[in-house]
């Protein structure tokens, strides 16, 4: 046997640990550091945004309505009812990280497994999953998720709901596709062939070749997430006031934008960076995760 | 072929039926739904007498049944606010959302064609870099932010176009800009990445080397094969424009189906809701039903499939 002979000594030489690997590769590429900054940020804000905002979020104050960025203290001035715009902003942070985050995680479930039952398991069960998966992604996803909040009924918890009921099929749709990919491997064929499950297939060789389309998908689709939250409660659905999330802001500060451009400005901006952040980091995990997968 | 086309036509119909059915169970299945159909003020005796004209006591295999049967016969009631015909008043909205969309598209492929072909061609340059530095941003941008700061700009500050309304070709600028920003970013991102493939064939070499000029050479041999591509993702986005107009239209407030379907849903004047999803269901299924079979007809593969 030549067995021996073909070792590759390269991986073992270097002891790169998974970490050092990825921030050795993140520093490579400035787009990619910054959407991590941003990403560290926002989940610093979220964290511990009780603690940064300068002003109580909620605490109205009429004798201070409407006063522009940089008076009185108000960084980011105040808004209709005197309230701090950059507390609210701040505040506001958590709900679309939770929002995306939250959605991500129950779609990013749902789907995963529809995916894998779809195409691992073929049969009539994909043949009807897949129906389902096709006729719902020929529907706009902003209108179904409106559509299902209005009748649901407005909310935290009815927002995450119909925004992961819109968004499961992406998941079941591009997990369905690895998987068909990944049976057809040699290795799957080889394990099969020496006498494994088809459980023990799944768990030992599926299902970790499964975690890097997942994670790029995922990074990707919180973006989708949060700015679809952004736009239903833009629209008077999803998160209602008092409660500040960045598209409710927006909602109220349009009443006032013949005097007040800061309100229509800072959460809107404030959505982009995050979108922008998430995006840029998601390009990047893809590209570095999976570098023959194009757009 | 025609198998292929019987097939995904029979899709057609399955996405607008099931679209239909789901959200009839959905109002159903949501709590009272004569609280739904009425608004929050209406007396306990309307309720009751409502409850009984729009047959909410019977069973609901019943209901289903006579509203799907009405259904297909074109009726989705009246509505509840002005009892117009619930199919008549979104079919009235129905060509504001189409100029609408239409119009964005126009934009969309005028900008990003010329923009992603130079940016390709002239790969790494400084106007690559910053096409695809706006194609980023683009692409991340929420739209009804972006409308709320060209009303700020354009309508407020500058006072040069309306702030929303309809009726000329100026009120749809400002509009339609909006929608078609991220089809820009997105059809640009296409379009040089899809070039760059092109540009790297070989027949591109060789006709380099028999001397083609750089215009002939993109727009004769080059832009030419990226086209199928191109036209494919543009038939399959139409759709997500659909969708984003229903944004859009709030914000300017342009009198389309999005407008209209956004104010049924506040107002809970679910006739004209359910008539407005059969519209959008079928335009969505329609579009991506051609797009499947022009897809099918340049690339037989599909077919075969």
């Amino acid at each position: 046997m030549v067995q021996k002979t073909i070792e590759i000594p390269v991986e073992t030489s270097k002891k790169e640990t998974k970490f050092q690997y990825f921030f050795r590769s993140l520093f490579k590429s400035w787009t990619g550091i910054v959407g991590f900054v941003i990403i560290l940020l926002l989940i610093a804000i979220s964290l511990f945004g009780e603690i940064m905002v300068p002003y109580d979020p909620l605490a109205a104050d009429f004798t201070k309505k409407l006063l522009p960025p940089m008076t009185e203290g108000h960084v980011l001035g105040t808004d209709q009812l005197g309230r701090d715009v950059l507390s609210r902003i701040i505040v506001g942070a958590r709900i679309s990280v939770v929002i995306g985050v939250i959605t991500v995680l129950l779609a990013g479930t749902v789907g995963t497994v529809v995916g894998i039952i779809s195409g691992y398991f073929r049969g009539w069960v994909d043949v009807v999953l897949m129906r389902i998966v096709d006729v719902q992604l020929s529907f706009p996803f902003i209108l179904l998720v409106l559509v299902i909040n209005a009748i649901m009924g407005t909310g935290l918890k009815n927002i995450i709901i119909s925004l992961a009921i819109g968004g499961w099929v992406v998941f079941a749709r591009v997990i369905r596709g690895e998987v068909l990919a990944l049976r057809e491997k040699e290795f799957v064929a080889a394990s099969i062939a020496t006498g494994v499950t088809k459980f023990g297939v799944l768990f030992k060789h599926i299902l970790p070749n499964l975690i890097t389309p997942i994670t790029v998908l995922a990074s990707l689709q919180i973006a989708t997430y949060i700015i679809a939250e952004a736009s239903v409660s833009f629209l008077g659905f999803g998160v209602q006031p008092p409660t500040p999330a960045w598209g409710n802001m927006l909602s109220e500060g349009k009443d006032y934008i013949l005097s007040s451009w800061w309100l229509i400005t800072f959460p809107g901006l404030a959505i982009l960076v995050t979108t922008l952040g998430v995006n840029l980091f998601g390009d990047w995990l893809r590209d570095t995760l999976d570098p023959e997968s194009t757009e | 072929m025609l198998d292929f086309v019987i097939k995904r036509l029979a899709q057609v119909v399955i996405v607008v039926f099931l679209a239909l059915t789901v959200v009839f169970f959905l109002i159903r299945l949501s709590g009272d739904p004569v609280a739904l159909f009425l608004p929050p003020d209406t007396s306990r005796e309307q309720i009751e007498e409502y409850r009984e004209v729009l047959g909410f006591n019977r069973p609901l295999y019943e209901q289903y049944g006579e509203f799907m049967g009405n259904a297909v016969k074109g009726d989705f009631g009246t509505s509840l606010k002005t009892n117009e015909d619930a199919l008549t008043m979104v079919l009235e909205r129905l060509p504001a959302t189409v100029q609408l969309a239409i119009a964005s598209l126009i934009i969309a492929l005028v900008v990003a064609i010329p923009v992603g072909v130079l940016a390709a061609y002239k790969k790494n340059s400084v106007f690559d870099k910053f096409a695809v530095g706006v194609t980023i941003v683009g692409q991340a941008m929420p739209s009804f932010w972006l409308g709320l700061l060209l009303i700020y700009f354009f309508a407020v500050q500058m006072n040069w176009l309306p702030s929303g309304g309809s009726g000329s070709p100026i009120h749809l600028l400002l509009p339609s800009l909006t929608l078609a920003t991220y089809s820009i970013a997105r059809f640009t991102r296409f379009t040089r990445s899809t070039m760059l493939d092109v540009l790297r064939m070989d027949y591109i070499r060789t006709a380099k080397a028999s001397g083609a000029t750089t215009f002939s050479l993109v727009s004769k041999y080059a832009l030419k094969n990226s086209l199928i591509p191109i036209i494919t993702l543009v038939a399959l986005d139409l759709g997500t424009l659909l969708g984003g107009a229903v944004v859009v239209e709030m914000i300017f407030a342009w009198p389309g189906i999005g407008r209209l379907l956004m104010q049924s849903l506040l107002n809970r004047d679910f006739p004209i809701v359910m008539a407005g999803v059969f519209i959008i269901a079928f335009i969505y299924a329609m579009i991506n039903f051609i797009a499947d079979i022009v897809y099918a007809y340049v690339n037989p593969q599909i077919r075969v499939k």
